[in-house]
């Protein structure tokens, strides 16, 4: 018949593809997002990757010569004890923003409507200023003649001005203070999606409230709680700039280890391989987290 | 054991509004529930019937008034010590937990021991008929299944009373049909005292051994469906229950009952039955029902002898045959239309037996079917 022949062109045309192959359309749509990730998360990642593999040479160039040099390094004692130290100080501040943030999320939940985004506002107005300045003004606070020990000495409540900054604990303090929001903002959300009905349905079945929160509220919360200690923990674990400033170069993380590789000892690959290890950790605490949260319902329970 | 499973006591809500302002959610409402009773709240939204149940089960606190269960007044009792349990609207299952848990909850707060919270809960779930679901979470259950774990969480602590905030508002009809009768012979079988929230009319009449109707924070009428439906006590219960029309008037005698009203539209007066509180004067609805009216052909003059007061002249102006009945729109002049449900009681596919547009005919209110109403609240 005359009229095969436009039907199977327009068969091939690239218009009916589009229109009708579902798959092709996904490949379509997804393709800007897919361009970009290529280009700047995973070619780096690779690059990375290779990287670690190869040896620094004398003057701080990349010799490109295949071997296990810079992980057989990182298994010295001195650089394990820094790794565990950051695992530590990783999970204290993911433990200590739970504390901190969850009494402060639930507040805001439970708030009215109209009070909510003011109290989002202001978790999230300490952005508008930079990171250092911030951490700058810890320092202004917990030094010995800083603004703590100040008042506390007017009041009398000690004699001998108290040794914060410079310490673990006031890198712990900085870090807390820096990942709370990562922490509110999820346990936010999924704290004001538990419906108010669910509460009562259990005070109604005669649950005290202590007993509502730990058996219907805190287990409603987990996926919040999840995505928080994401968001704060592998951060943290990278985080330099903290123990640099509040530390006072004492405290070593493994983000420090890494930043001294690529800036100070101008040694590349083996700040490679360290980030690689730390990638690779984190991603084996968060799949295992996760994992572990994903039957965690019944666990809570 | 007290005369009455819950009472409410002159009892007031009060909430501020947005605005600054107050609203009396409940306005001073005072009714008895009986032990054993299907009771029905009934009303538009808005009019405080949520509000009052809530109070009952302790999620909100009387401003004035008391409420009283099992004859105990419950002042601020929180919700966990009342004898009572509640199937929410949206149901409320803990997402997190199966059916098993759900349903075992309230027995866990209780402390019975784990083989009797075992006995107990496959009972439950056997009575609802939910027996091989109990590992299942709540999303992977239909609406309706839902709403059965739903009755069985609450049921299984034998509470005094059971509260029900329209838990079939969410299903679609048919399931809704047959819910409602389920829910009535549940609560044959359990005994215990059923307080229902609905607006739906249709579902309180169905169901329930009394009803009030409220609205704008005020019950304003008591009574069995029957009662509600063929004497309401004002004009607002007459609208809200069933279907009805409605005539302007204004009391002109009153013989024992039997009340005559000049309907000013029509120059006319008509006979119906009253409320003994009216006063010549007063002005009032005439109410009939749809299905009440009988229709009658123009010149047909044995109706007009024996009832002639209560005859109205008018034209057909549209039918819609509906299979049980033929709804029938009159215009009976002045504006207003009456609607007419005549039963299809005759089987015949004559077209001759059947009104069309432009019939005239006499409209026809048997006195006794005919009621006059305040225009307020009674």
């Amino acid at each position: 018949m005359s009229t095969d022949k436009p039907e199977l062109k327009r068969k091939h045309s690239l218009a009916h593809i589009l229109r009708e192959n579902s798959a092709v359309q996904g490949i379509a749509l997804i393709s800007p997002t897919a361009i970009y990730m290529l280009i700047f998360i995973v070619l780096p990642m690779i690059l990375v990757a290779v990287l670690s593999f190869m040896s620094r040479g004398t003057y701080g160039n990349v010799v490109y010569e295949f071997n296990f040099q810079n992980y057989v390094r990182l298994v010295d004692p001195l650089y394990f004890r820094i790794l565990l130290y950051s695992l530590g100080v990783g999970l204290a501040t993911m433990v200590f923003t739970i504390m901190i943030g969850y009494p402060l999320a639930y507040f805001i939940a439970r708030s009215p409507a109209r009070k909510r985004s003011f109290y989002l506002f202001l978790i999230l107005l300490p952005f508008w200023t930079n990171f250092i300045i911030r951490i700058y003004a810890w320092i202004m606070i917990l030094r010995t003649q800083g603004l703590l020990n100040t008042v506390l000495l007017d009041l009398g409540l000690i004699q001998d001005p108290l040794e914060i900054l410079y310490t673990p604990t006031a890198v712990l303090i900085g870090m807390v203070y820096e990942f709370l929001p990562f922490m509110v903002l999820p346990l936010y959300t999924s704290l004001e999606k538990i419906e108010n009905a669910q509460m009562e349905a259990a005070a109604d079945l005669g649950a005290r409230p202590w007993k509502v929160f730990l058996r219907v509220t805190l287990p409603l919360s987990v996926p919040g709680m999840i995505a928080g200690s994401i968001l704060v923990f592998i951060p943290a674990m990278g985080m330099f700039v903290v123990p640099d400033l509040m530390g006072g170069a004492k405290t070593v993380l493994v983000g420090n280890v890494i930043r001294n590789q690529f800036l100070t000892s101008r040694d590349w690959p083996f700040g490679a391989a360290a980030s690689m290890l730390l990638m690779i950790l984190t991603l084996a605490f968060t799949l295992y987290y996760t994992r572990k949260a994903g039957f965690g319902e019944e666990l809570l329970v | 054991m007290d005369e009455f499973a819950v009472e409410m006591r002159d009892v007031v809500k009060i909430f501020p509004t947005p605005e600054g302002g107050e609203v009396a959610a409940v306005n001073h409402v005072t009714l008895q529930i009986k032990h054993g009773e299907f009771f029905s709240m009934l009303g538009p939204s808005g009019c405080g019937k949520t509000t009052s149940l809530r109070m009952m089960a302790g999620f909100e606190w009387p401003t004035e008034g008391e409420i009283f269960i099992d004859g105990a007044a419950m002042g601020r009792t929180p919700p966990y010590l009342r004898p009572i349990n509640t199937v929410f609207q949206s149901y409320a299952l803990f997402q997190h937990m199966s059916v098993f848990q759900n349903v075992a909850f309230g027995l866990e707060m209780e402390h019975v021991p784990k083989k009797e919270i075992e006995h107990r809960v496959g009972a439950a779930l056997e009575m609802v008929k939910l027996s091989g679901m109990s590992r299942r979470k709540p999303k992977q259950l239909s609406g309706g299944q839902q709403q059965r774990v739903a009755l069985a969480r609450a049921l299984i602590k034998r509470p005094a009373v059971l509260l029900l905030d329209e838990p079939l508002g969410a299903l679609d009809l048919k399931l809704r049909k047959e819910m409602q009768l389920e829910l009535k012979a549940l609560q044959k079988e359990v005994g215990i005292t059923f307080v229902y929230v609905t607006h739906d009319q249709e579902e309180a009449l169905t169901m329930s051994d009394r009803i009030a109707v409220m609205s704008q924070g005020k019950v304003l009428q008591i009574g069995t469906p029957v009662e509600i439906y063929e004497r309401p006590n004002c004009r607002f219960v007459a609208d809200f229950i069933g279907e009805t029309n409605f005539l302007k008037g204004k009391v002109k005698k009153i013989e024992r009952g039997l009340l005559t009203v000049e309907l000013p539209d029509f120059s006319q007066e008509i006979k119906g039955m009253g409320h003994e509180n009216l006063a010549v004067g007063q002005d009032v609805s005439v109410s009939i029902r749809p299905e009440k009216i009988r229709l009658e052909d123009d010149n047909n003059t044995t109706a007009v002898e024996e009832d002639k007061d209560n005859i109205l002249r008018g034209k057909v102006l549209a039918t819609a045959y509906v299979g049980s009945d033929t709804r029938i729109i009159v215009d009976i002049g002045h504006d207003i239309h009456m609607v007419v449900w005549e039963q299809n009681n005759i089987s015949t596919l004559d077209p001759q037996a059947y009104y069309v547009a432009d019939d005239k005919v006499l409209v026809h209110l048997p006195f006794e079917n005919t009621l006059v109403l305040p225009e307020g609240v009674a």
